[in-house]
């Protein structure tokens, strides 16, 4: 006796296969190779700073101590210390910066070259304020003898070694990638003023520089969070 | 072309998200000047983050106009970072176990 299991294999007729977004001569993923690649930079470099995240937080859960955070960047004002002042002060200035990227990139879809212009010195004067606050940062927790390797006994340090190691990597790699956006947005606006997008017909670059922008914003948020609020 | 100029969504769109983040940050930093218990402290600030995280990237950076192939591209791998976590953070809290049980 014989037992047939078959069943006929399923096959895609091939004008199917032709058809779909991948059979060739098509865009499946509908955007230009410059955006795409982007993304992908993207999404490479969310690796990196998720990395770093986990690194700090496993850091962070075998140290018995941690330094809190309020008082660490605590701002004198007034002969009050109000709490985490400089960061939410960091916080609102990229998020503005954002906002202003999204605005230029707003007035590039309407091919309004002052206005594209406009919006993106904005967006590199308050990336320019947030490095600032961020080398006095530095210059501040330096000042008091935290180092990347060190941290001093005396509160609120407490000698947490790998607070000086996290703070410095996360904010120094976050701080580079701002400055980086700074520059990359420098010559955008550079090039929409000289007409170069005109002439190409297309003010997509605009729009690539702002997902490296508004990705440099998204980092911090996490930054944000975990580091200094938690 | 027509097809070529993709959807914009105009200037109300991104000034109501750039509201939201603002609002969002201020309630972050606010809860975290209140003195909550560390889990619920915890669990708000993680969703705000998450909520501003969505904002921006769906809005800001256009993911949400985007066709669902570069969506689920850009996104699924972001599991991975989950599994990182949930891989390599338990180690941290077990070497502080053992410090303890040493002493």
């Amino acid at each position: 006796m014989k037992v047939t299991m078959q069943s006929e294999p399923q096959t895609i007729p091939l004008e199917e296969v032709l058809k779909s977004d991948w059979g060739g001569g098509k865009s499946p993923f509908a955007v230009s190779w410059g955006k795409l690649m982007m993304w992908l930079f993207i999404l490479s470099d969310a690796f990196i700073f998720g990395s770093f995240l986990v690194g700090y937080g496993t850091l962070r859960l075998s140290s018995e101590k941690w330094p809190e955070t309020e008082k660490v960047f605590a701002l004198h004002l007034f002969g009050h210390e109000v709490p985490l002042l400089l960061i939410a002060i960091m916080t609102f200035v990229l998020i503005s910066s954002s906002g202003w990227m999204a605005l230029a990139v707003n007035a590039a879809y309407n091919r309004d070259k002052s206005r594209t212009v406009l919006f993106l010195a904005l967006t590199c004067l308050f990336g320019l304020i947030f490095v600032g606050c961020q080398a006095y940062e530095w210059w501040k927790l330096i000042n008091e003898g935290l180092r990347p390797w060190f941290a001093p006994e005396h509160p609120p340090f407490d000698g947490v070694k790998s607070f000086g190691a996290c703070f410095f990597t996360l904010t120094g790699f976050h701080g580079m990638h701002v400055l980086s956006g700074v520059i990359y947005l420098a010559v955008i606006a550079l090039r929409v003023a000289k007409g170069v997008y005109d002439r190409k017909g297309s003010y997509e670059a605009v729009e690539i520089a702002g997902l490296y922008w508004h990705f440099v914003d998204l980092v911090w948020v996490f930054i944000f969070t975990f580091f200094y609020l938690f | 072309m027509a097809h070529a100029e993709r959807r914009h969504l105009g200037t109300k769109v991104y000034l109501t998200v750039w509201f939201w983040l603002f609002v969002l940050s201020f309630s972050a930093y606010f809860i975290d000047l209140l003195n909550l218990l560390f889990a619920l402290k915890a669990v708000l600030l993680v969703a705000i983050a998450l909520m501003k995280a969505g904002l921006i990237v769906a809005y800001f950076m256009h993911l949400k106009f985007e066709k669902l192939n570069l969506v689920y591209t850009i996104l699924l791998p972001l599991i991975l970072l989950i599994a990182l976590a949930a891989g390599i953070l338990p180690d941290g809290l077990s070497a502080l176990l053992s410090v303890k049980i040493q002493m």
